[in-house]
């Protein structure tokens, strides 16, 4: 009987899978250096943990980045491994590169203690708001250093979630990604009620779309008795089944998807969650985040469901316009910059599930260059929101920022670049990253949906303009913000921001080759 | 079609300076900032300057080689370099664009050295703030300078779209440079999204040559040109048009460009006169192979711009404000040129003329304007001038040279112009040639009359603005204006007088440009011989300007607009017989046109124009408003549209 | 047929038997406490379920609501609930895993013993 109960039929020939260690080195060392990190905060004492916790982020992101780069010089189609859970193929070590530096630039923003005397980061964030020990806690100076491991968990989850190659692993990864965000949200060092609802927004919706996404993933099962996206591919290619299981199956699995990405009627969570989270952790969502969940939809789609394509293409496409059309319109009226960056966001989200439906190399190629722009555009964005503060700390609305070329023109020229970038400006990547989707998009036939993306992107190029005259024109308020002159870190994450945009711009040939190296590997 | 375009070398290997110059000069300005109060408006024109230096030297190089080799193309970098997608940043350097160059830079220098004067004091006369606010002018100036050379010089419609959202920017930073101004702010959202319908025609032509061709670098395009059915070819005619209406002031999108005149008049004078409007008229005449293939598309065109002659006339004669009048001026002489380059290959080197002589004496008018309201207290109201000729000679004259050449006095500048493309309009077949043939003369006869209006009631009659006081409580102290001033506009109206006779002596600006836009066709034998068309044409003129004399010049102006009725009886009181027939002929019928094309200028465009702005804004604060707050909501609008997604799923297969 | 539907469900009763035999268990246990378990009662005793919390409502002070330290524990339970499910399915492998598994399994062990020791360092152990 004993004997029965352990081997139920069929399992038996159970084989230790191959693991390419080298191959997901970077992964792996990310992930460990979060476990170390983990380690750090319980034995090290308090002053000790920020500079030991900053040396290891650098240490990791080195040594992932050098992995990363003799992976890239080896290999050239990629491979499967862990008996086919991972896909480290040309896309994932694309997205790979792009989520490390991206949060390498992130990372920078959230160790920077001098923008924000003691971090941008609550030094107890347990307490509950308003309380007298809370206001104790706000004279001091110390933060949580959990969110290094924090940011580091999530980060390995974005890497495993552009490499999954099956909908279980996927999942996993979408957790691990997930669940640290949902925590750094509430970490703010001023404004405590609104950050501590932006984290609860954001884990209520999030766990809601997970819900969608393993409901889907079920259905999923049922139709290709597998979770693998290369056998969900096959299954559609050519079997009499029903098909509403499949169809069912992709849209809730969709859902959850496009939640991450901020898409169309899925978005509600964004404004919110932005403008609550501590900006360097805004900045960590709004480039990273992106990346991963584009990345994983483009696999989904490119690799499961392309042969059925015909049959869910027009219901994206009226995502990508619902979507585009949210993001400039809502823009227009807003009166928060994190807010108006999140809308952005949203527009974005549009233009790149553009890329995403045209389901041919171009359309790949393309918005993985997109992604890439779009990250480090966003991410300088934010690094210059963190700048503009008062007594109150940042101050975000659009009022305070009247007349700041005239205090600082720096900082007032860079964000009128990243803005322009933001709107497809030439000469700087966003032009490039545009172009090279619509272009992907019109080649698959998709003309209609490219002149209503060109109306979006003239109507939200409306919204960046008016706060460059904003800017530049208006009398600064009496009372107005003072620009705080950072420190290394957020120059640093600014500079490779502007650098990386302008660059992108004026030499996009070479990311452009990177991107179009390969296709996926399944 | 193949053209032969040799790599640039020599002195045109440099011509990356150009660009450069003003590029650096813009950069440096806006970074300084403040630091740049006591300097800036000196680095600002010297760019310029340097780059007019340079744009001379490569023009006598090319000057000095044989038609064939005029046309070259600098390779600056591959811009986007991927396999399927090949854009390059480069040059073209060929007669058409050189002589862009020249303009936009000679043109663009006066206006500099002018602004140093017009922009010392600035409108508040907060004279502490001025410098500082100055030095932030030429910085947009500069950018603009730029950005406009590279609209033109650019050697693909990719590097000409960038310029293209260059220029609208700096049009954009500079109509809202008074921003205390509710009317300069709301100017400058008009004209920017005015402007953005244009580039989205643009925008959608560029990507249907990528299309086909997969390139959209001049020289494949227009070699390639054939391989476009004939739907693509008139789509992208006409979009490229809608492009060049948004940018250029035509209809049906002309009502931005009189707004603009909000903005300071240097900016006027440079952008929204001599250069960036002329950006349409270059694109067409440079897409000329294109429009040669689709005569469909070049009657679209030639409709266009003579409708929109028509309307820039009519209106100039009903506004008082000075800048406007020649605003809609500006509007009627670029419908004259998008008349002359939608004539095709017997008309695109009589638009480019047109378009230089054009940005000389309208250039000069504009300063002019500057010039006079700059001593009359910034008052831009013209009943409230006049006489001024005693009190500001130089303007005076300049200002008067200007007039003559842009109504067509003979053997000035727009005599030669103006008459070559009525000329050629009336030189089609058939019903074309008594419409739009017809339509241009009528519109050189009302543009005499309106600017005649404006001479005299600006530097003739009584000084009526002695009993005045202007809306600060000062009085009137005209004044001639400094020399930084007078200077640019001396040369711009020895230009007006001279630059229409050495441009058409012996064809010389046709056959100049013949490598780039092709021979100037002879046109066919229209309805009428050119000799009477020329005299008809100088006859209307005539015409015109006594019309004009004869309502405005012979009896005192009311400095209030005269209401509907008092207007004519007063007319009949001074001078009832001949006034009577003007007023029967010419006024009555005249008032009514305009009135209801000011109406339908204001109501209509503007209308649609700020009516889906304000449609946009309305929906955005409608839709902000499902922006609850309430995870609840949030959740249940996920659900909503999950719910659509997996209905359209699953229904999509029955 | 009715041979053949007994081959397919045959596997499935030795867990018809487990659950038989759980059940049993359990009622036999419920039913025999009070009869002969020894009868002390004490305050503790007579609180609801007999496992610390205070229904609600509660004193003004406290807010209502429970203490915090309830729920850290009850997650850090299934936390350690959750490991041991993953390691019966290795138990029931390790001879076909050989080396292989055993090394991944102590990484998983050590790896939740990353949390366990940040638990206890940072005082998430100690009831007060």
């Amino acid at each position: 009987m004993i004997s029965f109960l352990a081997q139920p039929g069929g399992l038996d020939a159970l084989q230790a899978p191959e693991i390419d260690y080298w191959a997901m080195a970077p992964l792996l060392i990310v992930l460990g250096a979060a476990c170390v990190g983990v380690l750090v905060e319980a034995f090290l004492a308090k002053p000790q943990r920020w500079p030991v916790q900053v040396i290891l982020t650098v240490l990791t992101f080195a040594f992932a980045g050098l992995t990363l780069g003799l992976r890239l010089t080896k290999d050239p189609k990629g491979l499967t491994t862990v008996a086919g859970a991972l896909s480290i193929d040309r896309p994932a070590l694309f997205l790979w590169g792009t989520l490390l530096a991206l949060g390498f630039g992130a990372m920078l923003m959230i160790a920077d203690r001098s923008v924000e005397p003691g971090g941008s980061f609550v030094a107890s964030a347990a307490i509950r708001p308003g309380t007298i020990q809370d206001r104790a806690q706000a004279g001091q100076h110390g933060m949580q250093t959990e969110v290094f491991p924090l940011a580091l968990f999530a980060l390995a989850g974005m890497m495993t979630f552009v490499a999954a190659n099956d909908l279980l692993t996927m999942f996993i990864a979408l957790e691990v990604m997930s669940l640290p965000l949902y925590l750094m949200c509430g970490l703010a060092r001023r404004r405590r009620l609104i950050s501590q609802e932006a984290a609860l927004k954001y884990f209520l919706l999030g766990a809601f779309a997970s819900a969608f996404f393993l409901y889907g993933l079920a259905l999923l099962y049922g139709y290709a008795q597998s979770v693998k996206l290369a056998d969900i591919a096959e299954a559609t290619g050519g079997t009499d089944r029903s098909d509403t299981l499949l169809y069912a199956g992709f849209g809730l699995l969709l859902v959850g998807l496009l939640f991450k990405a901020s898409v169309g009627p899925f978005h509600t969570w964004t404004p919110d969650v932005y403008q609550g989270a501590p900006t360097p952790v805004t900045a960590f969502m709004g480039a990273c985040t992106k990346v991963a969940a584009f990345g994983a939809i483009l696999r989904v789609l490119q690799v499961a469901f392309k042969a059925s394509s015909w049959e869910w293409e027009y219901v994206l496409w009226a995502v990508a316009i619902v979507s585009m059309a949210i993001g400039a319109i809502l823009g227009i009226t807003q009166t928060d910059v994190k807010r108006m960056i999140a809308y952005s966001s949203i527009a974005h989200a549009g233009f790149l599930l553009l890329g995403s439906i045209a389901l041919n190399h171009d359309g790949l190629s393309s918005t993985l260059f997109y992604l890439l722009t779009y990250g480090f555009t966003t991410l300088a964005a934010f690094g210059v929101v963190s700048l503009v503060r008062n007594a109150d700390g940042e101050a975000t609305h659009l009022s305070q920022w009247a007349g700041l070329a005239k205090r600082s023109p720096l900082v007032a020229a860079v964000f009128s670049f990243l803005l322009l970038a933001l709107a497809g400006i030439p000469l700087t990547s966003g032009f490039i990253g545009k172009f090279v989707v619509f272009r992907a998009a019109l080649a698959e036939g998709m003309g209609p949906l490219v002149v209503v993306a060109l109306i979006a992107s003239a109507v939200a190029a409306f919204f960046y303009l008016r706060v460059i005259v904003l800017m530049y024109f208006s009398e600064p308020a009496a009372d107005g913000p003072a620009v705080s002159v950072p420190g290394a870190f957020t120059t640093a994450a600014i500079t490779l921001g502007v650098v990386v945009t302008l660059l992108l711009g004026v030499l996009p040939g070479f990311a452009l080759d990177w991107a179009g190296a390969a296709g996926f590997v399944f | 079609m193949t053209e032969h375009v040799a790599q640039a070398t020599g002195i045109a290997s440099w011509a990356w300076l150009l660009i450069a110059f003003p590029a650096l000069g813009a950069t440096i300005l806006l970074l300084a900032g403040k630091k740049a109060r006591g300097w800036g408006h000196l680095l600002g024109s010297a760019t310029v300057i340097a780059s007019f230096a340079v744009g001379l030297a490569t023009f006598l190089d090319a000057v000095g080689r044989s038609p064939e080799e005029r046309v070259r193309e600098l390779h600056l970098f591959s811009w986007i370099p991927v396999q399927a997608l090949q854009v390059d940043f480069g040059l073209r350097l060929d007669p058409l664009s050189l002589v862009f160059v020249l303009l936009i830079t000679g043109v663009g220098s006066l206006i500099h050295i002018y602004s140093i004067g017009y922009m010392a004091h600035d409108q508040e006369h907060r004279v502490g703030k001025a410098n500082e606010e100055r030095s932030r002018f030429f910085a947009y100036l500069n950018l603009f300078v730029s950005a406009m050379l590279i609209l033109v010089l650019g050697n693909g419609f990719v590097t000409l779209y960038f310029g293209w959202e260059g220029v609208g920017l700096a049009s954009y930073l500079l109509i809202a440079f008074y921003q205390h101004r509710p009317a300069a702010a709301t100017a400058a959202k008009k004209a920017f999204l005015m402007n953005r319908v244009g580039d989205l025609g643009l925008a959608i032509a560029i990507f249907i040559m990528f299309n086909r061709l997969g390139t959209t670098q001049y020289t494949e395009v227009f070699s390639r040109a054939g391989e476009f059915t004939q739907p693509e070819l008139l789509a992208i005619a006409l979009l490229l048009l809608l492009g060049a209406c948004g940018k250029s002031g035509q209809f049906p999108l002309q009502a931005w460009l009189p707004d603009a005149m909000e903005g300071p008049t240097p900016v006027s004078a440079l952008i929204h006169a001599a250069t960036m409007v002329t950006a349409g008229v270059y694109l067409i005449a440079r897409s000329n192979p294109i429009y040669n293939l689709t005569p469909d598309g070049r009657l679209g065109v030639v409709i266009i711009g003579t409708i929109t002659l028509l309307i820039g006339c009519i209106v100039g004669c009903a506004y008082d404000d000075f800048k406007k009048v020649l605003a809609y001026s500006t509007v009627s002489q670029i419908g004259y040129m998008i008349l002359a380059v939608g004539l095709g290959p017997i008309g695109y080197a009589l638009g480019i003329m047109h378009l230089l002589t054009h940005g000389f004496f309208k250039a000069g008018l504009f300063l002019g304007a500057g010039s006079v309201m700059h001593g009359m207290n910034d008052e831009g109201n013209i009943r409230k001038m006049g006489g001024l000729r005693k009190h500001m000679p130089i303007t005076f004259v300049t200002w008067t040279l200007g007039y003559l050449a842009l109504i067509g006095f003979p053997f000035l500048s727009g005599y030669y112009s103006k008459d070559a493309i009525i000329e050629a309009a009336f030189s089609q077949e058939g019903w074309r040639a008594w419409v739009f043939g017809g339509a241009a003369l009528l519109g050189a006869g009302l543009t005499a009359f309106y600017m005649t209006r404006l001479f005299l009631l600006v530097f003739m009659g009584e000084e009526r603005w002695k009993k005045l006081k202007s809306a600060d409580g000062r009085d009137y102290h005209p004044h001639e204006s400094p020399l930084t001033m007078t200077v640019p506009m001396i040369i711009l109206a020895i230009g007006s007088v001279a630059v229409g006779f050495l441009l058409s002596k012996g064809n010389t600006l046709a056959t100049w440009l013949e490598p780039a836009l092709g021979e100037l066709q002879e046109g066919g034998h229209g309805p009428i011989p050119h000799e009477i068309v020329g005299w008809l044409v100088l006859a209307l003129s005539a015409l015109g300007a006594l019309t004009a004399y004869l309502i405005h010049g012979r009896k005192s102006v009311a400095v209030e607009r005269p209401l509907k009725v008092a207007f004519p009886i007063r007319a009949a009181r001074n001078d009832l017989y001949a006034n009577a027939i003007n007023e029967a002929i010419f006024a009555r019928p005249g008032t009514w046109l305009t009135r209801a094309l000011v109406f339908v200028d204001n109501k209509g465009v503007d209308g649609v124009v700020l009516g889906s702005a304000a449609l946009l804004q309305g929906s955005s604060s409608r839709l902000r408003r499902m922006q609850t707050g309430f995870v609840r909501s949030y959740a249940l609008s996920m659900l909503v549209g999950s719910v659509i997604v997996m209905a359209a799923l699953i229904l999509v297969r029955f | 047929m009715a041979w053949k539907e007994g081959i397919v469900l045959q596997p499935y009763l030795p867990l018809l038997l487990m659950f038989v035999l759980a059940a049993g268990f359990a009622v036999f246990s419920v039913t025999a406490a009070p009869y002969i378990g020894p009868r002390r009662y004490n305050r503790a005793k007579l609180d609801a379920y007999e496992c610390g919390i205070e229904p609600s409502p509660q004193p003004v002070v406290g807010g209502g609501r429970m203490p915090v330290a309830y729920y850290l524990t009850a997650m850090l339970f299934i936390l350690f609930d959750i490991e041991m499910v993953f390691l019966y399915p290795f138990a029931v492998k390790a001879d076909d895993l050989g080396l292989f598994g055993l090394v991944e399994i102590v990484l998983f062990i050590v790896s939740v013993g990353f949390a366990y020791a940040y638990v206890w360092r940072r005082g998430g152990l100690d009831w007060n």
